[in-house]
């Protein structure tokens, strides 16, 4: 009889780590969730990137003989009020929310990272003037700082992408800056401070690619709160500057009207915002814990 | 304790110093000419020059920003251009509609997120904890306004068993006095009013509270796990006191401080979220103010509204902070 074969551990523990993100790429693969999440923003994506390929309608042509149709084979989102196709408007849609929502969160990360940066990476007075400035920034809730940049800049996408930007500026600030301040002492930065490397040196090449993680984290989130706050800009009557343009807080604004007649005006702009946003928060939620596999619990 | 109150008060004043810098470049450096766009292209010469002296356009930009803060200071927060009346008086009528309702939303979204946490962390990995975990990722990721035009379609024009919007029924012959509906109703004694009031609070309350109710239900089953996790918790239940006792010393005395951390920080998010969940219920606070104020290009309500909602935020949040810190004592002497 052969004797039972000794394990040694699993063989996963066995093998050499290949880094931080291919390990966390490896646990994201088996995160059923965020896989769930990424279909999500799959079907987001390539719907907005062939819109036009896909749509049955153009997303500005209707007739009014066709106005409030409900949901039917024809159109199978039924027509809006101008007796446009809603399936190929909450298609084109996705553009407009896309476009907005990864600028203005890009943007967020580009200006509230360069804050937190030079907060955390430079300290003292510096740091003090910047953070005060974030503390001002956070004072103000973030959907009325929007609205307030909106209205101070004129209606307009760009206008819209900034404002959204602006709201998530102080929240990555104060992520990098934490994240870098908590490596300020760690041993390996003592390490090259002590052999003469110059503090820019020591940021920009040892701090900083150590302290992105939680930043990119967050970017992830954000991308789901940036839909939902242009969506929520729209609705407000701050959207795009032509009121035809396809985009889905707009596109409620117009139907809220016609709640009692129309309520497929309302479900589908609304399903499309929420399963973007809820793609995002999966992922993101996935991605959070790959990082930091302590988290799951 | 006072010290720290006292620290903590300071610490505000350069948050307000850069607020007020802020709101006074909001209006006062304008593109183009403030005064006209305040008023509108079509205004006369004579309201446009009533304007320029009134924001002192003529005088240095330090001179124009101290007679800003001075005005905050005398209460004169300017007019509204629509209608000419005091702003201050105009926002202290309205803010009272706006409080009910984030008060209403914050005791919706404490009163079920805590104990739907510590529910969720009782069974953690079951499947009624994956049911609480699927609610909070709906609620954070349902914009105020579809969930509040959903709870409309639903509750109000299919079921018609609550009002679809407006702070009490129209025909109400309610007297205004503290402009609170609730506190009001109960002056005049009339609690057919109050119930009245309570039925028009229940939808915008939900829609409102429900980000801040997956947030504090998350919070709370995370803080929960985290700390039964801890040894002292261990020690208490093997020396047999009782698991009651166990969860109300040991846990949640330990558990409470982040999630009153989550609930000053979700403040804010209810406030501007009241700006958009008034104006889906035609609710008339100062969110719904404001909203109309853009469209009319009323640039001072837009900067006075800020202004109103980032002193009660600071306020909550130093309040929360001095709270925080009369629960953990730790923080006081960091």
């Amino acid at each position: 009889m052969a004797a039972p074969a000794i394990r040694v551990g699993r063989p996963v523990e066995a093998r050499a780590s290949r880094g931080l993100w291919s390990d966390a790429f490896r646990r994201l693969l088996r995160n059923r969730p965020a896989l769930v999440g990424v279909l999500f923003i799959a079907l987001f994506v390539v719907t907005a990137l062939i819109a036009p390929l896909i749509a049955p309608y153009a997303p500005l042509a209707g007739t009014l003989a066709d106005r409030l149709q409900p949901p039917n084979t024809a159109h199978l989102m039924g027509t809006d009020l101008q007796g446009r196709d809603e399936l190929s408007r909450v298609m084109y849609g996705a553009r407009v929310s896309l476009v907005a929502g990864v600028a203005s969160v890009v943007m967020g990360v580009f200006i509230g990272g360069l804050i937190g940066a030079l907060a955390g990476g430079l300290g003292g007075k510096v740091d003090s003037v910047l953070m005060r400035v974030v503390d001002v920034m956070l004072a103000i809730p973030g959907i009325l700082l929007a609205i307030g940049i909106v209205a101070w800049l004129d209606r307009g996408l760009p206008q819209i992408m900034f404002a959204v930007a602006m709201v998530n500026v102080p929240i990555f600030a104060r992520i990098l800056r934490g994240s870098l301040l908590s490596l300020r002492e760690s041993d390996y930065v003592i390490a090259s401070r002590s052999l003469g490397a110059s503090g820019f040196r020591v940021l920009v090449r040892h701090m900083l690619p150590n302290s992105l993680t939680p930043l990119i984290v967050a970017a992830t989130l954000a991308l789901a709160t940036a839909i939902i706050d242009v969506a929520g800009l729209g609705f407000l009557g701050l959207g795009p500057p032509d009121p035809r343009t396809p985009e889905w807080g707009t596109m409620l604004t117009d139907s809220t009207k016609f709640l009692r007649q129309a309520p497929w005006l309302i479900i589908f702009p609304g399903l499309a915002i929420v399963v973007s946003a809820v793609g995002f928060n999966l992922l993101g939620d996935g991605l959070r814990e790959s990082l930091d596999p302590r988290l799951k619990q | 304790m006072g010290k720290y109150i006292v620290r903590r008060l300071l610490g505000a004043i350069p948050v307000l110093i850069g607020l007020s810098i802020i709101l006074f470049a909001f209006v006062h450096l304008l593109p183009g000419d403030p005064a006209t766009a305040i008023l509108g292209q079509h205004a006369t010469p004579e309201r446009v020059a009533a304007m320029r002296a009134y924001l002192g356009l003529d005088l240095p930009l330090w001179q124009q920003y101290l007679g800003y803060v001075g005005g905050l200071l005398r209460g004169d927060f300017g007019s509204s251009v629509i209608n000419n009346q005091p702003l201050l008086r105009e926002l202290l009528t309205r803010f009272p509609a706006t409080l009910e309702l984030t008060v209403a939303a914050m005791i919706y979204a404490v009163g079920v997120g805590i104990p739907l946490g510590r529910f969720a962390s009782r069974h953690a990995q079951g499947w009624s904890d994956g049911a609480v975990t699927v609610v909070s990722l709906l609620g954070i990721s349902i914009p105020v306004f579809v969930l509040g035009l959903t709870l409309q379609y639903i509750f109000a024009v299919e079921l018609g068993v609550l009002p679809a919007g407006g702070r009490i029924d129209p025909r109400a012959n309610l007297h205004i006095q503290s402009n609170f509906v609730l506190i009001d109703s109960l002056l005049m004694g009339r609690p057919d009013l109050f119930i009245d009031g309570i039925r028009h609070l229940i939808l915008p309350a939900i829609a409102l509270g429900s980000i801040p109710l997956a947030i504090i239900t998350r919070i709370t089953r995370a803080s929960v796990l985290d700390v039964s996790n801890e040894d002292h918790v261990r020690t208490a239940r093997a020396k047999g006191l009782k698991e009651k006792r166990v969860n109300s010393r040991h846990i949640m005395r330990n558990a409470w401080l982040p999630v009153v951390t989550v609930i000053g920080i979700q403040v804010g998010g209810l406030l501007g979220g009241a700006v958009i969940t008034e104006t889906v219920f035609a609710w008339n606070g100062v969110g719904r103010f404001v909203v109309e104020a853009i469209n009319n290009r009323d640039y001072l309500v837009v900067q006075n509204t800020i202004l109103i909602f980032a002193l009660v935020f600071l306020a909550v949040n130093l309040i929360v902070d001095i709270l925080y810190a009369f629960i953990n004592p730790r923080i006081r002497y960091a």
